[in-house]
């Protein structure tokens, strides 16, 4: 009741209604802190079209009940207050405000889409609450000059689309490249990261590209065209059910490009078995994290930690879904910035320490590739690595490559 | 010329969805005058029981026809319980429940199926593919599932007296309850057969889509289009409708508009077609009471 | 006598909406509150056409979408004041719904309804079409500034967006009541019940559907359009089917012919997500359908339906009966 009439009275005078627990030396402000806790803030697509997303959310639930159970960090609990957007900018904007506002939050972590984070971007630099490891493939959280309180975390969709250009430049500089990709800012990321590689020779590589929606049946249609325009290179940016269409329908025509594929749809247990094992020999992705369902990882020292932790923590989950793995990968990074932060939990020194990350290694990462940021880099994770199906499993090849995101 | 042709092919293959699904909208309507928005969503959470008996070891057509039966069961339960008690109310109310329904059955099967794509088994065989790739087995196969399925209704409706007394009940329920006709009965049954033929297309279109709970959302707008081109009331004329659908789709998509919006451009032309001929291509024109 | 005690009741009832937000809310709150006005008002738009008029509107979230779209494209790329971009959005809205309404005119029911879903369908992949790229901004939409008050009033941002989405609606309100209610609202609705005795009593159906609808996308444009200001953005994908079925939920929840019934329709649609995300994080949509269902189950038409029979009972309309 008295934190309300504050609030009401700080609102009232056109202060920020932003109350301040306690206050340092200097301008820091601690919000969302208290001896024994530390409340972080979290939204996701839990209803709606895009519901599939929502096991992150799971994830991360069970990833701090499993921090907690284990003591907290530095001594305090973590309360992780997890809202659903369905997707929706608009409720995203009023969840997240909900979180800094009403729920006085200590900082936002890991908000899904796109979209969603584009629209509570301004929001959250104005009030300067840290906004870390959003859980989008743009480019553009890695801005740290203009919106220094918003950070990305996964490789971007155009680094990785830049990683396959180059590739085809080196191995096929005649490549007739065709391209489909969804017609959303997923898809649409990667033609703008091929022209970033290949520049004036972008309209040389590419004969065809064709877009789908979501809402569409099948790609058929789309195959057909592609290969009719006599390309000899295929690249795929697709969602999984399209994905898993698009292997098994090329496999079906009986054409037999050298096929590239977007990481989002390279699961081996949910796309490219469904698809058919043998029907997508010869794929090639570029991949920065552990595939669950690869045979390869079967007995990875670092994938266990993740079984492990998946069957304490989420013993009815699916273990097929990636999203558990990104989450406990991101999570740690979460986790390690709070442990540096100390004792001192402002949300600036909060923003400083995500920004200030050293060679941190996540057991669900491929090995060599390490998080770093620092206050001018805002990409905590730079490197992919091309990997090939062998028709079992996914066989990793040549060095880490280094995106010029 | 030959992309043409391969177009025409690749529209066919996915108007066989379309077609499917036009005919339990047709369906429905013929038996309850209501077009049921979670027609779709009831088919794929159908698709999913069958899943679910073939993993357990049951034998394909075994599934096959358990979870046409469980359609059937569900499809008829949900008219006694949620329709029936609004049978007087403002139709708005009914399309609420729809629109209810299509929440609760595409979250549930999210909650208890996962979001996870799984590859549902075709009983026409996995062999090699037909007519140099455009078909596959299942999709021959699956289009004469949809022939069978079509002429059964057709005959039903035509030629049974029970199919006689269920279009009374649809069109006329007050004169056809006073002739007798239990027009409560009729209605649950109808909604027994959309339901048994939506999880005949569900199980026929999972394994070319992949299953995952929103397998049928884009399907449904095609398939309303196709039922609506071709005349609501046919179900011969739904079918055909579908498979016109997919044909103008890819067309359209191919030659005319670019991808980016073949979907507008499709809908565009059915608008134009139902505007000259606002009964559909092979519908009869209802005579409206007044 | 009732008539000047309801009268002077609304406005009794505008003063309290207004204020009691505005010294009461948090800037979280008073955001909500923002947003059920500017839906209560899209839900008007969507009930003046399906409600009173019979024309089933299934993709009403199309002409949010333009109302929203037309607003950031005038701030974005011409500067036109916030306040400024409501008229503009008001008349291309119009324009577009008379559009629409046009083959509306032969296609009844489900076939309208198909129309109309079909647009909601296709609205974003229009708005995504690289041709309009420059405008649009594609994929990645527009980010908005947000209006400061105006005349240096003392109030924050907040305070200032929801009081003037909340002048803009209940203009809105008072114009639709008056339509309604008048003679054109009569003809409307005799076109929805009785079309053969309307046109035989010299109604120009083809006339008033298309005006109708064209006064229904104008409402629905200017929701779109305060959507816009309040949440400083908009990108195609928030515009898709789902959007459409919030309006259509809003609206047969609040029910049909009514011009309070948008207002339960709006407070439904804005908070019931959030409780049911409350109650079930593993399937929050089932939660919502329930909650639907459960509602159409106590008042099959609609929460007006439930305040039509609840007022001859309330203190005030006791003795004038």
């Amino acid at each position: 009741m008295m934190k309300r009439r504050v609030l009401l009275s700080a609102a009232a005078t056109g202060l920020l209604a932003t109350p301040m627990i306690w206050r340092q030396a200097g301008a820091q402000t601690v919000v969302g802190v208290t001896k024994t806790e530390i409340k972080i803030g979290h939204t996701i697509p839990y209803s709606g079209p895009a519901s599939a997303y929502g096991s992150g959310g799971k994830g991360h639930t069970g990833f701090w009940k499993m921090i907690n159970s284990q003591g907290g960090v530095n001594g305090r609990k973590i309360n992780f207050i997890s809202l659903d957007d369905g997707y929706s900018p608009p409720k995203t904007v009023e969840q997240v405000r909900r979180l800094v506002e009403q729920d006085e939050v200590a900082c936002l972590f890991n908000p899904l889409g796109t979209p969603n984070n584009s629209a509570i971007q301004k929001y959250v630099n104005q009030k300067k609450v840290p906004t870390l490891f959003v859980a989008t493939g743009a480019d553009k959280w890695g801005d740290y000059k203009n919106f220094p309180w918003i950070m990305g975390w996964a490789p971007s969709y155009q680094i990785e689309a830049q990683i396959y250009a180059n590739h085809i430049s080196k191995i096929k500089p005649n490549a007739k490249v065709a391209l489909i990709y969804q017609n959303d800012d997923f898809g649409k990321d990667y033609p703008l990261g091929l022209k970033a590689a290949w520049g004036a020779q972008y309209d040389k590589f590419i004969v065809k590209a064709l877009t789908y929606e979501v809402t569409d049946a099948t790609i058929d249609s789309q195959v057909v065209s592609l290969r009719d325009s006599g390309a000899d290179t295929l690249i795929t940016v697709a969602t999984p059910k399209f994905a898993a269409q698009m292997i098994r329908k090329v496999y079906d025509i009986g054409w037999k490009p050298l096929h590239f594929l977007s990481n989002v749809s390279a699961s081996a247990g949910t796309v490219l078995i469904p698809a058919g094992a043998e029907k997508g020999i010869g794929i090639i992705t570029a991949t920065y994290g552990k595939d669950p369902t690869d045979p390869t990882w079967a007995n990875d020292k670092g994938m266990n930690e993740w079984r492990a932790f998946m069957k304490q923590n989420l013993p009815e989950a699916d273990m097929l879904d990636t999203s558990y793995v990104y989450s406990y990968g991101v999570c740690l990074t979460m986790l390690q910035t709070l442990r540096q932060c100390g004792d001192d939990l402002s949300r600036e020194n909060i923003m400083r320490q995500a920004a200030n990350l050293k060679d941190l290694d996540i057991p669900t990462v491929l090995p060599g590739i390490k998080v770093n940021t620092s206050p001018t880099n805002y990409h905590p994770m730079r490197h992919m690595q091309l990997s090939n199906w062998t028709g079992t499993s996914w066989s990793l090849f040549g060095d880490l490559i280094e995106g010029a995101g | 010329m030959d992309g043409v042709l391969h177009q025409v092919f690749s529209g066919i293959a996915s108007g066989g969805i379309y077609a499917s699904i036009a005919l339990a909208l047709v369906m429905i309507f013929t038996a309850t005058h209501h077009v049921n928005f979670a027609q779709g969503e009831m088919a794929m959470f159908s698709t999913y029981i069958a899943l679910t008996l073939i993993e357990a070891g049951v034998p394909y057509w075994g599934a096959f026809v358990i979870t046409i039966v469980f359609a059937m069961v569900v499809g008829t339960i949900v008219q006694k319980i949620l329709m029936e008690p609004l049978m007087n109310a403002p139709v708005l109310a009914s399309v609420g429940v729809f629109i209810g329904l299509l929440f609760i059955f595409n979250s549930v099967a999210g909650w208890i199926f996962t979001y996870t794509l799984k590859p549902f088994p075709t009983p026409f065989g996995e062999g090699g593919p037909l007519l140099g790739g455009f078909f596959s087995r299942h999709e021959l196969g699956s289009t004469a599932i949809t022939v069978v399925v079509l002429f059964s209704v057709w005959a039903f409706f035509r030629f049974t007296s029970l199919g006689l007394a269920m279009r009374a009940a649809a069109f006329n329920p007050v004169s056809s309850r006073l002739v007798g006709v239990p027009v409560a009965t009729m209605l649950a049954l109808g909604w027994g057969l959309a339901s048994g033929i939506g999880a005949i297309a569900g199980m026929m279109v999972a394994p070319i889509v992949f299953l995952d709970p929103n397998m049928m959302g884009g399907v449904l707008l095609y398939a309303f289009a196709g039922a609506l081109l071709g005349g609501i009331t046919n179900p011969l004329g739904a079918v055909l409708g579908g498979f016109l659908v997919g044909i103008i789709e890819n067309l359209g998509g191919a030659y005319i508009v670019g991808t980016e919006l073949k979907l507008s451009l499709a809908l565009i032309i059915i608008v134009a077609v139902l505007t000259l001929k606002p009964a559909g291509l092979f519908g009869k024109v209802l005579a409206s009471r007044v | 006598m009732k008539n000047t005690m309801s009268r002077t009741g609304i406005i009794i009832s505008c003063i309290l909406m207004a204020a009691v937000p505005y010294f009461f809310a948090s800037g979280y709150q008073l955001f909500q509150l923002t947003l059920v006005v500017t839906y209560a008002v899209a839900i008007l738009g969507l009930n003046l056409v399906t409600g009173y008029n019979g024309q089933v509107s299934l993709g009403h979230g199309a002409f949010y979408a333009v109302g929203a779209y037309t607003t950031a494209i005038l701030m974005d790329k011409f500067n036109v004041p916030y306040w400024a971009t409501l008229p503009i959005s008001a008349a291309v809205c119009a324009g577009f719904g008379f559009l629409i309404g046009l083959p509306a005119l032969r296609l009844g029911g489900l076939y309208l309804a198909l129309t109309t879903f079909a647009l909601a369908v296709a609205v974003p992949q229009l708005l995504k079409y690289r041709l309009f790229e420059d405008y649009t901004g594609g994929v990645q939409g527009i980010v908005i500034l947000k209006p400061d008050p105006p005349f240096g009033l003392p109030m924050t941002g907040d305070q200032w967006v929801f009081l003037f989405t909340l002048l803009v609606g209940i203009v809105c309100f008072v114009l639709s009541a008056n339509l309604v209610k008048g003679r054109i609202g009569r003809a409307m609705m005799a076109i929805r019940d009785q079309p053969l005795a309307a046109e035989a009593m010299g109604i120009d159906i083809a006339m008033l559907k298309t005006r109708t609808f064209a006064v229904s996308a104008l409402m629905t444009g200017i929701a779109g359009s305060l959507g816009a200001i309040a949440v400083q953005f908009v990108a195609p994908d928030a515009f898709g089917v789902p959007l459409s079925l919030t309006f259509f939920v809003g609206f047969v929840v609040g029910g049909g012919a009514s011009i309070v019934g948008p207002i339960f329709g709006a407070i439904f649609v804005e908070f019931i997500p959030n409780i049911a995300d409350e109650i079930s994080k593993a399937a929050p949509g089932a939660v919502y359908g329930v909650l639907l269902i459960a509602l159409m189950f106590l008042a099959p038409g609609g929460c007006a339906s439930l305040v039509r029979k609840a007022a001859p009972y309330m203190p005030w309309n006791r003795k004038t009966g």
